[in-house]
This record gives structure tokens, sequence and C-alpha cells, in this order.
């Protein structure tokens, strides 16, 4: 519970934008990369592998509007003192950061399931990773088409 | 303040699992849009959410720009006590709303 996520890097994207913005009348938002999103997990789990498995990341394969895309992530996990999942992070690709939000639980919670309504700038891949009260990482991903990306009224 | 939709159950059993899904209206600006202008538009967004039970932490969830405006948030708590559950939101200025609801278990 007592696990923070690290601030996102925001100066450097906010200079990235700035520099875009003179370029163009509109100019989208400099766009995280997957290198970027494989840092931003890097941060996090520092030298601990991440296995596959135990989490299960929900999204529509397709969606219209980007703006906001229903997400749940379940962990197998029975959530007792000994054996429960203390946190759950999602990341993104594309959008212009690379987190998109993260959960913080206890045996308290009972099922390790949580639900929430994201937005995507583009078709991209999501990536869910669970940290266990053992200090193991496990994660899910999935790939995710979006046909109205978000902020695209400008 | 902002209008709020929290939906939990009134009464439960002892030890049962509740889900509880939570609403607030807030248009969660990401800073990266343009205005009318050609300036971004500030980021102003909820970065924090936080619900206690009778006092202590029970869940909470940092959000980044990327969660979509009005943020719904649902997650699970074993029902342990009677007794209070209380919410709060706080924003980039630092302003906290707070509900409060009660549960009666039996």
């Amino acid at each position: 519970m007592d696990e923070r996520s690290p601030d996102p890097p925001t100066r450097r994207l906010v200079l990235f934008g700035a520099a875009g913005s003179g370029l163009a009348l509109y100019a989208p938002p400099a766009a995280a990369s997957p290198a970027a999103m494989d840092e931003a997990i890097r941060a996090l789990v520092g030298e601990a592998t991440v296995k596959r498995g135990r989490v299960k990341l929900e999204l529509p394969p397709i969606v219209e509007n980007g703006n906001t895309v229903p997400l749940t992530v379940t962990v197998d996990s029975p959530m007792n003192e000994a054996d429960h999942v203390s946190a759950i992070h999602i990341f993104n690709e594309k959008n212009p950061q690379p987190y998109v939000a993260a959960f913080g639980l206890g045996p308290q919670a009972g099922r390790a399931a949580v639900s929430t309504r994201i937005r995507l700038a583009d078709s991209q891949q999501v990536v869910a990773i669970a940290r266990l009260s053992d200090g193991s990482f496990w994660s899910d991903s999935a790939d995710v088409i979006v046909t109205l990306a978000a902020c695209a009224e400008g | 303040m902002a209008r709020v939709l929290i939906n939990l159950p009134a009464r439960a059993r002892r030890g049962e699992i509740i889900e509880i899904k939570t609403l607030i209206a807030h248009p969660m600006e990401t800073g990266y849009r343009l205005g009318p202008t050609g300036a971004a538009i500030p980021r102003d967004i909820i970065n924090r959410f936080l619900c206690t039970y009778n006092g202590e932490e029970v869940f909470r969830t940092d959000l980044f720009p990327a969660i979509a405006a009005n943020p719904f948030i649902a997650f699970f708590t074993v029902a342990a006590e009677s007794g209070e559950i209380v919410f709060s939101w706080t924003d980039d200025h630092g302003e906290t709303q707070t509900e409060v609801r009660q549960i009666t278990v039996e």
C-alpha cells in the first residue's frame, strides 16, 4: 500500500510539445514510444523480471472512441495477508505519457480487480503490471485498435 | 463542487466482498490539447483517489492524463465492520473533495 508510482517525465514531454507547436498550426503532442514505455516499466520494476500470467487485462479489441475506453484488470490471487496484490500499474505505448494509472490495494480488497475508463491516442498495446506482496511482478498486455483517437478534436 | 456518483451496497454480510463503483464529474484536461489561440490548455486533472474504511486505507489510485474525463473507478473491498467509507479525490490545485457513505455489516 505504501508504493507510489514515480513521477512521470513531464518536463521532457513539455519541451517536446513546445518544440512541436511552433512548427504547425495543429501539432499533435509528442507520443510516448514503446521505448518510453519500456523505460517507465523498468523504472517501476527495477532489476526484477516481469513474468506473464496471473494478470488478466480486459480491453475491447476495437474501440470507436479513444476518449473513453473501458479497462478492467483482474489478478489471480488469494488476497490474504501472506499473498496479495499490492499494486497494479497500467502503461501504454503511444499516448503522450507512458503512464495510465496506478492502483494501490491490499488484502482488505478481497478480490484483486479494478475497472476504470482510459484515453487512447492511437491504436496501440496497453500493458498491466501487478506487484505482489512477495515482490514479484506479473503482467498482461492487450492490443487495441482505435478508430477515433483521443485528443483528435484538438 | 463536482457531482459524484458512488454505488455500494447499504448492507452486507460480515466478510462479504463488495464492489464499490465511483464516478466524479471532472474534465480531466490533459494539458496536451490546444485552445482556440493555439496555446496548450493547462493541465487540470484529478491525480489522486483515496478510499478509507473506518479510517483505514483500503484502496488508492494515482491518475494520469490518460484517464478519461469524469473518472470512473471500480474496486472491491471486504465488508468487515459497520461504519464509514470515505472517498476523496484530489486535483492538480491540491483541492480535495470528500464523500462519506455508511455501510451496515451484519
